[in-house]
């Protein structure tokens, strides 16, 4: 379908129309007295568009139309999770009195909030094995800044200060180096071994009396289980160290294993990947982080507890703590969805669903690898990492293939991640795609493999029949027209 | 399909997996419910909740019982939008780039800030990522919190910048606004930001042209923390001089919902934008020169920069952005100047009304546009106490923060609070004082 009307909502607007209503004013109009003094009055009015309700829900619909999303087809997207979410979560969410409540509101009248959040925690403990929890970050990333601020007091506060570096392995995601340096920490990068996993010995070089802790993802980000988990996690302990594990893809482990008995010390998940939240076009998201009960002390202040009559209440008396991540209580409407998700899945749930991503990643593995080329063998957890190199001789680059995925109506999986993969594909199906529509992608996947060696520029010049195609990204970035603004004259 | 894949059991794909460490039994929760189970179970915690549906709001503190129009659910709750995720693939994701745009456009226009990102967290981390940018462009080590700032954002903010050896030095603020003389005393050479909420915390209205000139003089950015629902009556960061604003975006068609999901916003000057945090679309034109959206500038964010990046942010609020999005289109300029004179004239409605109560008063004598400070004859927790019976949320006992405050209640008043209302919350008002006078006179 051709979409006509390509206009921005500001193009769209007519002086003095308005879509809104507003209660009449039923008080005294402002006196003089109570009046804006003159010098913080607005002077120019926001040039905000005028339109009609009718015209912004068409707009909106209008645009919307431009995206692809979990709920029209596949959605393959490597390290994103993409799984269908089940709409009684937003149904949970949107309920009176879990939408419409202050975070301010007394205790006594926020019982079932606070319930609700403690029975959270209560899950996620279980599930990772780790039994302090946090709810309060609003994403992965800054469960990552959490749990990275509570290393450093940790050895702060047992009078080893010099513990400030934090090692990575190579393979590791961009947000783990970031977060290292906000927290005042360095970053020691160690290589992958020949078959993608920690390579002891370049960790046994790493490690010594400046060790904070290593962050670990596991599975790691080619989709590979760390074998050697147990060595790892016994190496960082001898030095002194902690061991967090990103628990963004938790969504293998989940009811298999519990990184708690695998030694790590903390981690954080991500319920927008692992359990069930509406990607939103980009969040939001939740990262609660789990740790072990000793470190829990250094948790974010308020912390959600149950006193011995069974009333929950909000624990702001943390000395230790090392404080606030968010305004107030994190992302509690997205921590509703992950609760009623678990509530439904209940334990043979979560486990059929780790089961279920496993065995769809390893059948697409096994599909796809004699097409493509499987870097890193398998098996894979629950997702895989395959390069497209081999088609670099005839032009064509991984992107291309990606965007050419974009002509049959999927998504593309996540591309050049992670960088120690020439040319690589990152591609997770979860665990609720049925086998017909893995046939579908593998099918796709070779027919653009095809073209790739006997009509490579189909492959180069996709997407072919998507709204747009191949924005200039180049003059994006050198312009940086950041805003809309009215054509001059 | 495990035939396809070569191994006869599951299990054979868990061989990395150490073998004494797998989880032999069942999880210890619950078996799963029924759809059906899990609404009646969430609505029944629901009913243990002051839902605003229920009980009359007059709680603020950064959320606000603001209507949201029901455009705003209809169109933001379309798969389209819910469903996806961060737009990496621009061609099958124009009407998420296309509405972040707008989002970047309208929040620039109503701070008055030439570039804005496509949202943070919420308010309070916004504050916090504005000072690690404050910090890493101006290599210096102190930020300064001027003025009566929320303790919440004041919290956050130290969270995000004090472990990597910065110094946050906080106004005591005697007269509830910044205090210049101290802050005269407090800037140097080494002061990377001043930070000023505005209105305050307590809703007074700050003396930002005086802070910002004492502020730029001495080489700091300017950081306003606004309130987007004041920017029709109130001037815009950008026409004081702030290099940066950041706030909250609840007030704009976003739920309450405990505090979150919300999202923050941030806007600065054009010299910044090569540091700003978080995602920024930007317009260019596709291989066929028509007009289109990409994420743009990604060599800021972390998965280019790595450890180089000044922020760590990945996943935002765009869900939310999208919301406010809406919710200002709807409204446009008319509807956003009306929105903070109708909060404005019911909440000095409000002030007037309670200052007339015996024993209450209405202690800070600056002008406030939606959020005022009572003094209370009796402790204000009483008074929200006494509130919960009438299913009216009072407002904010200001004791929580400190207890010099503890006579001392925080209200709030948005255009959905009537006459009526008011006129409920002065009798529990009265009630409280009338029913601490019975049990032996008012305390403090």
């Amino acid at each position: 379908m051709v979409r006509v009307d390509n206009r921005l909502i500001f193009e769209m607007s007519s002086r003095g129309r308005t879509g809104y209503t507003m209660p009449k004013l039923d008080v005294p109009a402002l006196s003089d007295d109570d009046a804006v003094p003159r010098k913080f009055r607005r002077e120019k009015p926001p040039e905000l568009p005028e339109v009609s309700e009718p015209e912004v829900v068409r707009h909106f619909t209008n645009i919307s139309v431009l995206n692809h999303h979990v709920d029209r087809d596949f959605y393959p997207l490597g390290s994103c999770t993409m799984k269908y979410n089940p709409k009684v979560n937003d149904r949970a969410a949107a309920l009176p009195g879990m939408s419409d409540i202050h975070p301010l509101a007394p205790e006594e009248v926020s019982q079932g909030a606070l319930a609700l959040l403690f029975d959270l925690k209560t899950m996620l403990a279980e599930i990772t094995g780790l039994p302090a929890v946090t709810l309060q970050p609003a994403a992965g990333a800054q469960g990552e800044l959490t749990a990275m601020l509570m290393c450093r007091r940790y050895h702060i506060d047992r009078g080893q200060p010099e513990r400030d570096k934090v090692i990575i392995p190579d393979s590791a995601h961009g947000t783990n180096p970031a977060t290292v340096r906000i927290a005042g920490m360095k970053v020691i990068e160690i290589k992958s071994n020949a078959a993608g996993l920690v390579d002891l010995e370049a960790l046994k070089a790493a490690l010594g009396p400046e060790t904070a802790a290593m962050m670990l993802t596991n599975p790691n980000t080619l989709g590979i289980f760390e074998r050697d988990v147990e060595i790892i996690t016994a190496l960082v302990h001898e030095a002194g160290g902690l061991v967090y594990m990103d628990g963004a893809n938790m969504n293998a482990l989940a009811g298999q294993i519990r990184p708690g008995d695998m030694g790590f010390d903390m981690m954080h998940l991500n319920l927008h990947k692992t359990f069930s939240q509406p990607h939103g076009g980009g969040g939001p998201g939740a990262g609660p982080v789990c740790v072990r009960a000793d470190l829990a002390p250094y948790l974010p202040a308020p912390e959600v507890v149950r006193d011995a009559d069974g009333r929950f209440r909000l624990d702001y008396d943390r000395p230790k703590s090392i404080g606030r991540l968010h305004g107030h209580h994190g992302n509690y409407g997205a921590l509703v969805r992950t609760t009623a998700y678990l509530w439904l899945l209940g334990r043979e749930g979560v486990e059929r669903m780790s089961r279920m991503a496993v065995i769809n990643a390893n059948y697409l593995m096994t599909k796809l690898a004699p097409i493509f080329e499987l870097p890193y063998a398998g098996p894979c957890m629950h997702e895989c990492v395959l390069s497209g190199r081999k088609f670099k001789s005839n032009g064509v680059r991984t992107m291309d293939i990606a965007k050419r995925i974009l002509d049959f109506g999927m998504y593309a999986p996540t591309v050049y991640f992670p960088l120690i993969v020439e040319e690589a594909l990152m591609i997770e199906p979860t665990e609720s795609e049925t086998k017909d529509t893995l046939d579908r992608f593998v099918e796709i996947m070779r027919t653009i493999a095809r073209e790739a060696l006997e009509n490579p520029e189909i492959v180069k010049n996709a997407p072919h029949t998507t709204p747009v195609r191949r924005p200039d990204e180049g003059k994006a970035a050198r312009e940086a027209k950041l805003r809309w603004r009215p054509a001059a004259g | 399909m495990l035939e396809a894949i070569g191994v006869r059991r599951f299990e054979d794909l868990l061989l990395s997996l150490p073998e004494k460490l797998r989880l032999k039994g069942h999880l210890d929760i619950h078996p799963g419910r029924s759809e059906w189970e899990v609404v009646r179970d969430i609505s029944a915690l629901g009913n243990q909740n002051a839902g605003a549906g229920r009980y009359t709001c007059f709680l603020g503190g950064g959320i606000y019982d603001h209507h949201i129009p029901s455009v705003i659910d209809h169109v933001t709750m379309r798969s389209e939008f819910y469903t996806a995720y961060t737009p990496y693939q621009a061609e099958v994701s124009q009407g998420t780039l296309i509405a972040i745009y707008e989002f970047q456009t309208m929040i620039s226009e109503l701070t008055g800030l030439p570039v804005a990102n496509a949202s943070l967290y919420d308010g309070a981390s916004a504050a916090g990522e504005a000072a690690l940018l404050a910090a890493s462009v101006t290599g210096r080590s102190k930020t300064i919190i001027a003025g009566r700032f929320h303790p919440h954002y004041r919290d956050t903010l130290k969270t995000y910048v004090e472990m990597s050896g910065h110094q946050v030095v906080v106004d005591p603020a005697p007269d509830h606004v910044a205090d210049l003389d101290w802050l005269k005393a407090n800037l140097d050479d080494s002061t990377a930001a001043v930070f000023v909420q505005h209105p305050n915390f307590f809703g007074q209205l700050e003396a930002m042209d005086e802070i910002r000139e004492l502020t730029q003089a001495k080489g700091g950015l300017f950081v306003a923390v606004v309130d987007p629902s004041t920017l029709g009556i109130l001037a815009p960061p950008g026409a004081y001089g702030a290099d940066i604003a950041v706030g909250e975006c609840q007030p704009l068609g976003i739920p309450m919902a405990y505090g979150g999901p919300v999202a923050g916003f941030f806007a600065a000057n054009q010299k910044y934008l090569r540091q700003m945090p978080g995602r920024l679309v930007g317009e260019t034109v596709d291989r066929d020169g028509k007009r289109c959206w990409t994420l743009t500038l990604q060599t800021r964010e972390q998965h280019i920069r790595r450890e180089k990046a000044t922020s760590n942010i990945c996943t935002n609020q765009t869900l939310l952005a999208h919301r406010a999005t809406v919710y200002m289109s709807l409204l446009g300029p008319a509807g956003i100047r009306e929105l903070g004179e109708q909060c404005h004239a019911r909440a000095s409605h409000a002030a007037r009304t309670i200052a007339a109560i015996p024993g209450y008063s209405i202690p800070l004598s600056g002008a406030h546009v939606k959020e005022f400070v009572v003094q209370c004859p009796v402790p204000a927790a009483d008074v929200v106490r006494c509130g919960l019976e009438h299913q009216i949320l009072a407002g904010l006992d200001l004791g929580r923060f400190d207890s010099a405050w503890k006579d001392l209640l925080l209200v709030a008043v948005t255009e959905k609070r009537s006459a009526a209302d008011i006129l409920k919350l002065s009798e529990v008002l009265a009630a409280a004082a009338a029913s601490s006078v019975g049990s032996g006179g008012p305390r403090g």
